[in-house]
């Protein structure tokens, strides 16, 4: 069985919601839409208070001149005000608040079940596609949140494939594997799609062998209808759905240390939701404004994956599986080893909402870290190949020549040594410092050469 | 309403902890414990129990009154770890007086002067039992016989150690003397004189599986000793014809690996985590370094046993393993078309 070659954990996987049906979640009475989910500059708003919106009605465009993308309405009602939002990073950043009033759909989206496929629509060229993906304003929705019609049109390199990142190797999250259970045929004509897109005649899709039903279901769609696609099913390992991780265990290829990007080996990545994203968008004509969320914890009754309107507050999701249980807990925005843990549950459903899940009691806390006794175990696990150890004591110590020269840059913040270290030393918290301030430092040798 | 935590990721952890590695070590270790009790008698028990009792005194009394540290280090299971690996290294008809001394050394001198649990540069057992060894020489290579019932301690008959056997061998240049070498059974299963911990290979080599299941350790250090030894002392072999002017005794290379404290050393000695290398190229440089050098000391050093200060030795090159050998990085050879 295929993975990546280096490092690796296997925590324990907890999909508490996998045999769940996904349900489609409760309109929210506000909606709330922060300008900043993707990677790059935020949104500019185009709506004012008072305007009516539908769902499906453009609410930002992308700023001009930088990496951005536009958001959309997912519910139909009144612009209350253009204000500020705590979102998952905990800051406040500006977002539109919509009052919902009733569902109306703007006419262009096509609502119909019918399975459109490439044969329905010859007349789509790579160019096509990509101008109704940036129209749409589908981003990577793994997390990352990076405009996927950016990744489509690499500047410099040929990409040889596409890799549809379905791993999904985060504990607890199954929002991915019901997609591809259920909306099987659809996702599989985005993934052709974005091959058309990106000009490559080879597609796989990476999933992991405790999705065995996913893996079953899509091998036999694509021998039947799909001969250009591949399953690959992959062993069980986290962090697998790094992108550089998935690169190597599909097609043995190592991205060098940054700043080469993914397609500089061929690749280009990208998340079985955003296949999903672009089959409706090119072939319905909607945009990105809902997705599906799982919402778990082991202490929430009913585990569930949602398909819900962007800009739901977090807290209505919990309450439909249940409510909050008692005392002190933990919400995460993702999964348990890259999601951020939110300052309060109102923060809104964005497009890289894969998953709300709340830790309670024990688990919910950090146990004291005690002295490193260089077991290794960190050098061991990490999947980059670094020594999360030495590179946690230099940045401690600010040593920040050292931290650079043995690759602190090259860390994708996995949390793999923080994971396994049996000293529960808060190993990322510190690499994490240290990288971003070697990050500014090389930024600012840059500035000073071009002057 | 309660309260939300916020930390920073990763939110989860794999419920390892020192506690459980340092246990695991000790389950690892109470096969050779029993052997030796079947062996050497209520000795074998008394000396470790004095050497964890007093390791542990040490370490507590070090902590409490000398650096007023409020947090209990001793229970992290570290201090009672070294007492039975002390205790290991020594022959079970040892005074008590001078277990109690190099508990002293050992935890007081090697661990807690260099800052405690993972700080120190040598492996505290090693050190002491090598304090020891320089101190009392009589003392300590004074071996029991195996067999002498399960009361014998003090006052145990004593005899050669297939290691002094060889030494004798190597000196006269006689051959004849290795006729008085227990067989491969008798040193597989403790049916022969030596230290506490180091006779019985058969609990060794179960201990070593122990620790490989549980992965409190890989099996890169133990093997790489092993492997070197066993290759260096075929080499040395004088039917090979190599050195043969230098030493004219066969030595089988079985025997090397199966006499003295070999096993004890690279499974339980060598891989200790604070005083190896990180990565894994390191880990083999540095087991092939104390097999060639172990090999070195008991061909041609004054002592018949050579691992305690090989591993010494090389505990001392750690930070420059560490600094030389990097793990493979990410993408830094690419890969094969």
């Amino acid at each position: 069985m295929k993975t990546f070659r280096i490092g690796g954990v296997h925590p324990a996987e907890n999909k508490l919601s996998a045999r769940e049906p996904i349900k489609v979640a409760e309109l929210p009475k506000v909606a709330v839409f922060p300008m900043g989910q993707h990677i790059g500059a935020p949104a500019v708003p185009v709506v004012q208070k008072g305007d009516k919106v539908k769902v499906g009605t453009l609410i930002a465009k992308p700023a001009e001149n930088a990496l951005s993308t536009s958001i959309f309405s997912s519910v139909s009602g009144t612009v209350q005000k253009v204000d500020t939002v705590v979102d998952a990073s905990g800051y406040k950043r500006p977002a539109v608040y919509i009052a919902v009033e009733g569902d109306e759909w703007e006419e262009s989206i096509d609502r119909s079940d019918k399975l459109v496929t490439l044969k329905d629509k010859p007349e789509l060229t790579p160019e096509s596609i990509i101008e109704k993906v940036k129209n749409a304003g589908i981003v990577g929705m793994g997390g990352a949140c990076f405009p996927t019609h950016v990744k489509l049109m690499p500047p410099q390199f040929k990409p040889q494939w596409v890799i549809i990142n379905a791993v999904e190797c985060e504990p607890y999250l199954t929002a991915d594997h019901r997609l591809m259970l259920e909306k099987a045929d659809e996702v599989l004509v985005g993934v052709e799609l974005l091959m058309k897109a990106a000009k490559v005649t080879k597609g796989f899709i990476g999933i992991e062998e405790n999705k065995p039903d996913a893996i079953a279901l899509l091998t036999e769609k694509c021998k039947a209808q799909h001969p250009n696609i591949e399953v690959v099913p992959l062993k069980t390992k986290y962090p697998q759905g790094g992108e550089k991780q998935l690169i190597d265990a599909v097609v043995r290829r190592q991205v060098p240390a940054p700043p080469a990007l993914p397609v500089s080996v061929g690749a280009i990545i990208q998340n079985v939701g955003t296949a999903y994203a672009v089959y409706e968008a090119v072939m319905k004509n909607k945009p990105l404004f809902e997705r599906v969320v799982t919402v778990t914890g082991k202490r929430l009754k009913h585990p569930s994956n949602f398909l819900t309107r962007m800009g739901t507050p977090m807290s209505q999701l919990i309450d439909a599986c249940g409510g909050l249980p008692d005392g002190d807990a933990k919400v995460i925005g993702g999964g348990p080893m890259m999601g951020k843990a939110l300052v309060n549950t109102d923060v809104p459903i964005c497009k890289g909402s894969s998953g709300v899940l709340i830790l309670s009691g024990e688990e919910a806390r950090r146990k004291e870290a005690q002295p490193c006794i260089r077991c290794a175990k960190c050098v061991g696990v990490c999947p980059m190949g670094l020594e999360p150890y030495l590179l946690a004591t230099c940045s401690d110590k600010k040593m920040w020549d050292k931290v650079e020269v043995e690759g602190i840059t090259s860390c994708i913040e996995c949390g793999s040594c923080q994971f396994t270290c049996p000293s529960n030393r808060p190993l990322l918290d510190l690499v994490r410092m240290g990288k971003q301030t070697v990050m500014n430092n090389i930024r600012a040798r840059q500035m000073a050469a071009k002057k | 309403m309660s309260k939300l935590i916020v930390s920073l990721s990763p939110h989860v952890h794999s419920g390892d902890s020192v506690q459980k590695n340092m246990g695991w070590v000790i389950v690892a270790l109470a096969p050779a414990l029993i052997c030796s009790f079947i062996s050497f008698g209520v000795g074998a028990i008394i000396t470790t129990a004095i050497s964890v009792a007093a390791c542990v005194f040490f370490e507590w009394a070090i902590n409490k009154f000398m650096l007023k540290n409020p947090k209990c280090t001793v229970c992290d299971g570290s201090a009672v770890l070294t007492g039975i690996l002390l205790a290991f290294n020594m022959p079970s008809n040892i005074q008590p007086w001078i277990v109690i001394v190099g508990a002293l050394f050992a935890i007081g001198i090697v661990k807690m002067t260099f800052g405690g649990l993972g700080c120190n540069l040598f492996n505290p057992a090693l050190a002491g039992r090598a304090f020891l060894l320089i101190s009392f020489p009589v003392e300590m290579t004074t071996w029991p016989k195996p067999g002498q019932g399960f009361g014998a301690y003090l006052d145990a008959e004593t005899g050669a150690t297939p290691l002094s056997i060889m030494k004798e061998a190597f000196k006269s240049g006689d051959a004849s003397v290795l006729e008085k070498l227990p067989s491969f059974q008798d040193m597989m299963f403790g049916n022969t004189g030596g230290c506490i911990g180091e006779v019985c290979a058969a609990a060794l080599i179960l201990g070593f599986i122990i620790l490989l299941v549980k992965k409190v350790i890989t099996w890169h250090i133990p093997v790489s000793i092993i492997v070197t030894v066993a290759f260096l002392s075929l080499v040395l072999d004088n039917h090979t014809g190599i050195l043969s002017n230098a030493n004219p005794v066969f030595t089988n290379p079985l025997t090397e690996v199966l006499s003295g404290g070999l096993l004890l050393g690279a499974i339980f000695m060598a891989t200790d985590y604070v005083t190896s290398p990180m990565s894994k190229k390191g880990q083999l440089v540095y087991g092939v370094a104390i097999g060639f050098l172990t090999v070195i000391i008991r061909t041609f050093g004054a002592y018949p046993e050579g691992m305690s200060f090989a591993i010494l030795i090389m505990n001392a090159f750690v930070p420059l393993i560490n600094n030389k050998f990097k793990p493979k990085r990410f993408g830094e050879v690419p890969a094969k078309k």
